[in-house]
């Protein structure tokens, strides 16, 4: 970002919506199709509001609730020379559509021996936060991660969100776009110039030397807030964002390791089978002679998403559960 | 009821209920000679394919499930009749046969069946999902009802390019239970896609009857409720399959919409070779084979003096000797690399995310 002159401070919605607008306006084979998204409701969390007068309902293609319908379409689109953003109002409702995203789009290049290409963005959104209960609060990102096939793109700032998003419309796989309803008001640096972030680049969101934090999607904003903590102690932390959880720039988490010698990986989601998990064994098979101390997995508890406001709060990774970890890491407690 | 009555309703004969077509007097007006023998040859080819793999299935040569279509050849013939090279059209698990008459030729079908690297998916898909993108087979899908929801979006895609093509949606009466179907129909209705839903109802969900899938219904009844134009043809008589679909790709060049065939047919064999179909009871497969669209439309082609008898066992020969050559091809045709298996998984990266070109930047 260091050579971009123009910064805008814009929200990471507008920056999705700028994303999607300049991709329509340069590729005319780019549409979207979801539940809700044309105008005046403009999707469920808004990211589309304003896109369907411009470009009209046939590219801002509102469609019944039918999710494999409109996954499926958009799969077949995109295998027939169109580019399909897809929207999933939660990432709870992918369970419905789960055959055409795990068995179709992911599986069709494939199994016709690479003669297919499926160039569709599935955008969707996830997380807790606002006592939506079970069926609306979900990071399903490591069910996506582990089908072979499918990239997955996590982003955690308006940045990130544009760039990623770009190159996410523009690659020739299908894509699961992953976002979190408590991200959209959030606001950050966005240049006025053109660019995109390539897949598998991983960002170092702070450089510390103490301990490397892995975290996700909002949880990169919780870890943040645990190295400002931290710092006030004399604990260096170095915050690391994956951006995309496949492909994982595992090669950047490795230096930082060999810096720091400890890793401390943090998610929303649920602790088993979770991504966590993945980014541990990488680590461990690649670094295993830099780390000094227990890695670490700082996620939910592995329970459905509850309702009430104070359970909910009980098991969201917070900026406070981070530190807590790393002090007594660092400390040798653990 | 008696145990024993219960028992032999539950072997009772099946059968279509209408629609069958009874011998034309004369040839067809609305077919030449030439097309007719052309689809003659097809369902000869489709019919000697799937007797061919079977036997070196069951030899062992060929690994895996498969799915054979005997006894249906007339419905694909019948509807890409009606299609163009740049259609499209999506397939099944039980699918040889409809890309067979799309277009695809054996060689490289019998070369994938072998998994040889110069089959049609370089021997990553097999038997359950042979696709040729360069002549619209979009590919087959090992999930019933799988590209129910796929194909509504290649028709969409026609529509939003603009073109005239059409895409037809090949599926068996299995996958008219499965979720999929309802909302791959509704949505079609709704956009007005070019789209045409072939159901070959051979009567058999593997071994789950038709009359046990649906509570007396009329599929093109139903159909129609979603206003989509149904109808319901012998899908025992390749005339009549391309009739109907005829009618349906005109319908959907025109921007009519989408359409909905229901072709009767059987399946002369169990859900996949090995199954020796206990639940098909023998008056009932007795009495279908004698319904053979194959065998009669070469009964039709001798009565309309299209074809002589010399010439039907020349075809014979010829399509017995592509197939000879077909197996001696794939026989002969290299394994791919083992390494091979870590290819195609992505466009733009290799399988464990190392970048492969600048993709997307």
């Amino acid at each position: 970002m260091a050579d971009v002159k123009h910064l805008r401070e814009i929200s990471y919605r507008d920056a999705l919506r700028e994303a999607l607008r300049e991709e329509m306006l340069r590729d005319e084979r780019v549409f979207l199709m979801g539940e809700d998204i044309a105008d005046p409701f403009g999707s469920a969390y808004k990211v589309t509001l304003g896109l369907s007068p411009e470009f009209g309902t046939d590219r801002v293609r509102q469609t019944p609730i039918s999710e494999l319908g409109f996954v499926g379409a958009g799969v077949g689109a995109a295998l027939t020379g169109m580019r399909p953003v897809v929207e999933l109002m939660y990432i709870d409702f992918s369970t419905l559509p789960m055959d055409q995203i795990a068995n179709q789009a992911a599986k069709i290049r494939y199994m016709s021996g690479g003669q297919a290409q499926v160039p569709l963005v599935i955008r969707t959104q996830g997380g807790m936060g606002r006592s939506s209960a079970a069926h609306h609060a979900q990071s399903l990102e490591a069910w996506f991660v582990h089908i072979p096939g499918l990239l997955v793109a996590m982003p955690s700032t308006p940045y990130d969100a544009k760039g990623l998003l770009k190159t996410a419309i523009r690659l020739n796989d299908p894509v699961m776009f992953i976002e979190h309803k408590l991200l959209y008001n959030t606001e950050g640096p966005v240049p006025d110039e053109e660019y995109t972030i390539p897949f598998g680049v991983v960002d170092v969101k702070r450089e510390g030397t103490d301990c490397t934090v892995v975290a996700t999607s909002r949880t990169v904003l919780m870890a943040l807030q645990a190295a400002e903590m931290l710092a006030q102690e004399g604990i260096s932390l170095e915050v690391i964002d994956p951006r995309t959880l496949f492909p994982l720039d595992v090669e950047t988490i490795v230096d930082s390791v060999k810096k720091t010698s400890r890793l401390v990986v943090a998610h929303e989601s649920p602790e088993r089978g979770g991504f966590a998990a993945e980014v541990i064994a990488q680590v461990a098979d690649k670094g295993f002679d830099y780390i000094d101390a227990p890695i670490q997995r700082v996620c939910a508890p592995s329970v459905p998403t509850p309702f009430a406001r104070h359970l909910e709060d009980f098991i969201i990774v917070n900026e406070t559960h981070i530190a807590d970890r790393v002090r007594r890491l660092v400390r040798g407690e653990i | 009821m008696s145990e024993k009555m219960a028992d032999k309703d539950e072997r009772s004969v099946r059968q279509h209920s209408a629609n069958e077509m009874h011998p034309e007097e004369g040839p067809p007006d609305d077919l030449t000679q030439e097309q007719l023998l052309g689809m003659y040859r097809r369902m000869r080819l489709i019919r000697g394919f799937e007797d061919r793999a079977k036997e070196h299935f069951e030899a062992g040569e060929i690994t895996g499930f498969l799915h054979l279509s005997q006894g249906q050849e007339a419905v694909p013939v019948g509807v890409c009749t009606a299609l163009r090279k740049d259609d499209y059209i999506t397939s099944t698990h039980r699918g040889h046969h409809d890309v067979i008459a799309k277009g695809c030729d054996v060689k490289y079908m019998f070369a994938e069946l072998y998994g040889r690297a110069n089959g049609y998916c370089k021997g990553k898909g097999g038997s359950m999902h042979i696709a040729d993108f360069s002549q619209g087979i979009i590919g087959a899908t090992g999930i019933v009802s799988g590209s129910l929801p796929t194909a509504p979006g290649i028709a969409l895609s026609i529509k939003m390019r603009g073109t005239d093509q059409v895409a037809v949606c090949f599926f068996g009466d299995g996958a008219t239970a499965e979720g999929g179907f309802h909302e791959a129909l509704n949505l079609s209705a709704l956009w007005q896609v070019p789209i045409i839903f072939v159901c070959q109802n051979n009567l058999y969900g593997l071994s789950h009857p038709w009359d046990k899938t649906a509570f007396k219904c009329e599929l093109a009844r139903r159909v129609s409720t979603y206003n989509v134009a149904a109808e319901c043809t012998d899908g025992m008589d390749a005339v009549a399959v391309y009739r109907a679909a005829e009618k349906a790709v005109e319908r959907a060049r025109a921007g009519g919409g989408p359409s909905f065939i229901e072709a009767k047919t059987y399946r002369f064999l169990g859900h996949y070779v090995g199954d020796p179909a206990l639940y098909m009871p023998k008056e009932e497969r007795e009495m279908w084979r004698e319904r053979d669209a194959t065998l009669k439309l070469g009964r039709q082609l001798r009565a309309w003096g299209y074809m002589s008898e010399d010439e039907d066992d020349q075809m014979a020969a010829d399509v017995a000797k592509e197939l000879e050559e077909a197996i001696a091809f794939a026989k002969s045709s290299p394994k791919p690399p083992p390494e091979d298996a870590l290819t195609d998984v992505y466009g733009h990266f290799d399988y464990l995310g190392n970048p492969l070109d600048e993709g997307g930047r």
